[in-house]
């Protein structure tokens, strides 16, 4: 996956799993300042690019019997414009393209980070975490423009006894503040765990070249389990790119129906 | 000896010495993903509220719209064909009645030809009838004259003959009409 920054090592096998993630200057070897350009630089960049060759390019013509490529590009259009509106319902229409954003960048941000050698801008926290952050300060500032002070009716669970009440709100609160970590963590969990594990087994492989009796056994494996987590990673980076989207949706919601 | 070199390789030490544990946690690396990302969803924000996502919901519609047409006017096609169908029944129904009609009107007028054919041949006949009944007739009455007047002229002479000179002619004349009406 990740350039080898160690080498081989003595003789032995080399297991830097995390070695991909490494964020580092691209052109260079000087420190990872703000504005430095960094691999995660590239791979965004690289996103873009992608998004821009799919949704501008691939719908250049606007045909009405559509290419390829804008076969996929109004696939994922109605993809997520159907989420939003079944989810936040007809008012979330309006944010549609917010979501979008999120959902394209993370699609191809996963997609490419399964390129070997590449690098995986989601698998790191810092960039879930500003996505989740904004998706929480933007829902939760839209709920209180939206509803003022009738927005904590999101805590105050009406259907339940009233005993229950003021519990239930403590947890709700406790769990409305833990959605933007768990919103980043999953993603980020997911991409990282992913890699790291095709990079254990992928220090597994050149056993052969070491000793050829257990190599012989544990080579042949160790490809078999990388294709078989590859293809695993691969509906994984669809799925998160889905559940991110489809959370901020439910958040979304929260935000413009908060009574229950 | 496989074991052991596996093991080596995994050494903790060894590898913790270069890798300083999980790269997302080395926060100096934040401010520049942070930076990147923020700039990154800013462009891809931009470039599909600006262009991709307006177009290809235009596009959507404009194809729903066609859809939307083409069916309308496959429906206005399928009506008018349903029309044509109704008005070639219509038309082969009209043929057939009008052929109807003219085979009873042809009917009717055969028949009255017909009729007044027959009518004159009656006519004909009878008329031809009573010429002939009046021909017999006037033969008829003809005869009678002839024997009426051979019968007085035979009388004449058989009363000459008889007793000539007694008796007038006049006298045997009336007595034989009268003998030949009763």
């Amino acid at each position: 996956m990740a350039e080898e920054a160690h080498g081989a090592d003595e003789g032995g096998l080399v297991f830097h799993p995390m070695d991909q993630f490494i964020i580092k200057p691209l052109f260079g070897d000087g420190p990872v300042g703000m504005f430095t350009i960094t691999n995660a630089t590239l791979w965004m960049a690289l996103a873009v690019v992608c998004v821009i060759a799919l949704l501008v390019l691939g719908t250049r013509k606007r045909a009405i019997i559509p290419s390829r490529t804008q076969s996929v590009a109004e696939l994922a259009y109605g993809f997520i414009y159907k989420m939003v509106e079944d989810v936040a319902g007809k008012d979330g229409v309006k944010y549609f393209p917010y979501i979008m954003t999120l959902f394209i960048f993370i699609v191809f941000s996963n997609f490419l980070g399964l390129i070997p050698g590449s690098f995986t801008t989601t698998s790191h926290i810092a960039v879930t975490a500003v996505m989740a952050m904004g998706v929480f300060l933007f829902v939760t500032i839209l709920g209180f423009v939206k509803h003022g002070a009738g927005f904590l009716s999101l805590f105050w669970i009406s259907s339940a006894p009233l005993a229950l009440r003021p519990i239930l709100a403590l947890i709700e609160i406790i769990s409305y503040f833990v959605r933007p970590v768990s919103h980043s963590i999953r993603l980020a969990g997911n991409m990282m765990a992913g890699h790291a594990v095709i990079k254990v087994f992928a220090a597994f492989a050149p056993l052969v070249l070491i000793s050829s009796g257990i190599g012989l056994l544990v080579t042949p494996l160790s490809i078999i389990a990388i294709t078989a987590i590859y293809a695993l990673e691969v509906l994984v980076s669809f799925i998160q790119a889905y559940v991110f989207t489809i959370l901020t949706c439910v958040y979304l919601k929260d935000a413009l129906h908060p009574h229950h | 000896m496989a074991t052991d070199e596996i093991l080596e390789g995994e050494g903790l030490p060894h590898s913790a010495a270069e890798a300083p544990g999980m790269p997302q946690l080395d926060f100096s690396s934040f401010p520049n993903q942070i930076f990147w990302l923020v700039i990154t969803l800013i462009v891809i924000y931009f470039v599909l509220s600006r262009i991709a996502l307006p177009r290809i919901g235009s596009v959507l519609a404009e194809r729903s719209g066609t859809i939307t047409n083409d069916i309308a006017a496959a429906e206005d096609y399928k009506q008018k064909a349903v029309e044509a169908e109704e008005a070639y029944n219509k038309a082969l129904a009209d043929a057939r009645a009008e052929a109807g009609q003219i085979v009873a009107n042809t009917k009717a007028d055969i028949q009255k030809d017909l009729d007044k054919a027959i009518a004159q041949a009656d006519a004909e006949i009878a008329a031809r009838a009573a010429e002939g009944e009046k021909a017999i007739a006037a033969i008829r009455e003809s005869a009678k004259d002839s024997a009426a007047t051979v019968a007085k002229d035979i009388a004449k002479d058989i009363v000459a003959a008889v007793a000539p000179g007694k008796i007038d002619a006049k006298s045997v004349t009336a007595a034989v009409t009268a003998k030949m009406k009763g």
